[in-house]
């Protein structure tokens, strides 16, 4: 048996003031079991009255190991755990675990499927700023548009279950493609919250952006300059509220993003308001993409979804009757997999929350060697000290909230 | 190739010892541990690498000369290219210095690294596990750590599996 060892008040001593020890500063416990930490985490907070002088972010409670299971699972068995990590954004998980295999093993995937993956990677970058929107009003106590915000989700998961039979984990974009095509009902569907959504959009709007309550808690909190926020490694709505536009999608195009038309929307505070604006344009940016996409459906409607190269992607049902080799491949693939050329990969896709980059490295196997993501919330709950020190306690609760942290995001 | 990076990679070809490797049109130099910090400060200051994107390190147990590359991934935002720096890194007490001082964001990235791989990095303001509680053993993301199962022992593999039960430390 293990000795338990404890972790003394020693060895964190050098993350706050000497007022601490004196007694001068309080220290304060916040989390892991606080709603507004938006998850499980700990922030061990000193404080000065109301202000916070320090404060040290403990992460890990929702630590899975899904790197080291990954390791020990076959490419296609592996993709089921993308979509634990973060449990907003799984079809963005999804695509960039995909794309990462698909550049590793030099695998094409057909246009109807490029188009599918991009419809569902927006409608799920609109679910995940829901969720967002939702929590931050409800952190500041607009309690009315988390239910408003859980209305419209609903319907987004709706959609999602339609095409996979799953509202949250889906799985179901795969190497060289998508699982099956999308059912019939599908474009009604996307077309019929294209229509119902910009009205809800306009409402939240006015709920919020010029209601004095909601301004006097956001504007002027949590400043970041723009090369700040570079050199802390901030990616996506959270770097664009500091005015750099920078976007993967716009920069590193990745599934046909280069063929859509839609800006990348930027805000110049660099403060908690200028963060809920941009994610409150890109609302309509995401729509955009959509709108444009459901027109690419139309004209490729009934072709392939998935590659027809079967070293990789198994066969569809009705060849292995009748054909030897599909037979064949669809045997190897189930019982083996497919071996990987050795090498090594570095995908960065542009998920809700920043840059997801998956890092894949292959020994030549049919399991990955070595796969790292790198997870925005990781990245932007380490800023949480800078942009927080000298703010108060409510202020702390908007800038958690305005960097869009999921747990399972950052502890993986 | 785009054109700076191409002058980027020669520049630093120019004066360190490195090797340059290609896969899939992404570019990777393999430098050694004591070059890193200065490599990384000339590419950020000269070249725009002014962010970091990711860090992480592959472990290649059993090989031992070198056991670990550490993975940094570099990017510019002016100049939107990307280049990857492989440190080597021996399995006897292996150790990096830290880039923390060049990129703040490398602080959390190289608590990770210390907590998944146990590769000590030198002159971090605030080494100790991230995830994993403090009072943790061992490193899970080593190569000889197991899942976390029992391993099933064969009589090929009985002798390989016995040296990683936990009864041999005692």
């Amino acid at each position: 048996m293990v000795q338990l060892q404890e972790v003394t008040f020693d060895e964190l001593k050098h993350l706050v003031s000497d007022r601490a020890l004196t007694g001068e500063t309080m220290l304060l416990n916040m989390g892991p079991q606080h709603p507004s930490t938006h998850g499980v985490l700990r922030l061990m907070l000193e404080l000065d009255g109301e202000i916070i002088v320090n404060c040290v972010p403990d992460i890990g409670f929702l630590h899975t190991g899904v790197e080291k299971n990954m390791e020990a699972k076959r490419y296609e068995q592996a993709e089921v755990m993308t979509d634990r990590l973060d449990y907003l954004n799984t079809i963005g998980n999804n695509l960039a675990y995909c794309l990462a295999v698909e550049k590793l093993v030099e695998l094409d995937v057909p246009p109807r499927a490029q188009v599918i993956r991009v419809i569902l990677a927006e409608l799920q970058r609109i679910a995940s700023h829901l969720i967002w929107l939702g929590t931050q009003s409800l952190d500041l106590a607009a309690m009315s548009m988390f239910l408003y915000c859980f209305r419209e989700r609903e319907i987004i998961l709706d959609i999602f279950e339609s095409v996979s039979g799953q509202r949250m984990m889906t799985t179901y974009i795969r190497p060289g493609g998508i699982w099956r095509d999308v059912s019939g009902e599908f474009v009604q569907l996307v077309q019929d919250f294209l229509e119902y959504f910009p009205k809800r959009i306009e409402q939240y709007e006015g709920l919020l952006t010029k209601n004095p309550l909601f301004i006097d808690r956001v504007k002027g909190i949590g400043v970041i300059s723009a090369e700040e926020a570079i050199a802390q490694g901030f990616t996506g709505p959270s770097l664009r509220g500091s005015g750099v536009a920078y976007d993967n999608r716009k920069v590193r195009p990745y599934s046909g993003y280069e063929e859509y038309d839609f800006e990348v929307p930027t805000a110049t505070g660099g403060d908690v308001f200028a963060r809920y604006r941009v994610r409150m344009d890109e609302f309509w940016q995401s729509l955009r993409i959509i709108e444009q996409g459901l027109k690419k459906l139309k004209e490729l409607d009934g072709a392939p979804v998935r590659s027809s190269n079967h070293k990789f992607v198994p066969p569809p049902r009705s060849e292995i009757g009748t054909s030897m080799e599909a037979l064949i491949h669809h045997f190897k693939l189930w019982t083996e997999g497919f071996n990987a050329p050795k090498g090594y990969v570095y995908v960065p896709v542009a998920s809700p929350r920043g840059e997801l980059g998956v890092y894949l490295e292959s020994d030549g196997s049919n399991k990955p060697y070595r796969i790292h993501w790198r997870t925005p919330s990781f990245v932007h709950l380490q800023a949480l000290p800078f942009l927080s020190k000298g703010h108060l306690i409510a202020d702390l609760v908007a800038i958690i909230g305005s960097v869009d942290i999921v747990l399972g995001d950052s502890d993986r | 190739m785009d054109e700076k990076l191409k002058n980027a990679i020669q520049a630093i070809r120019k004066d360190y010892d490195v090797d340059k490797l290609t896969f899939r049109g992404e570019y990777s130099m393999l430098v050694s541990p004591e070059n890193v910090v200065d490599i990384c400060r000339q590419l950020r200051d000269d070249f725009g690498f002014n962010m970091l994107s990711s860090l992480t390190a592959v472990d290649y147990w059993p090989a031992n000369e070198p056991r670990f590359h550490v993975v940094y991934q570099l990017y510019s935002t002016e100049n939107n290219i990307t280049l990857r720096l492989r440190v080597q890194v021996p399995g006897e007490n292996p150790k990096i210095p830290t880039i923390e001082k060049l990129y703040p964001n490398a602080n959390w990235h190289e608590r990770e690294l210390w907590d998944m791989f146990g590769i000590q990095v030198d002159g971090h303001s605030d080494l100790r596990r991230i995830l994993m509680p403090a009072d943790w053993e061992g490193h899970p993301l080593r190569k000889d750590y197991p899942l976390g199962y029992e391993e099933v022992q064969f009589s090929f593999n009985a002798e390989e599996i016995d040296k990683k039960k936990p009864y041999v430390k005692e």
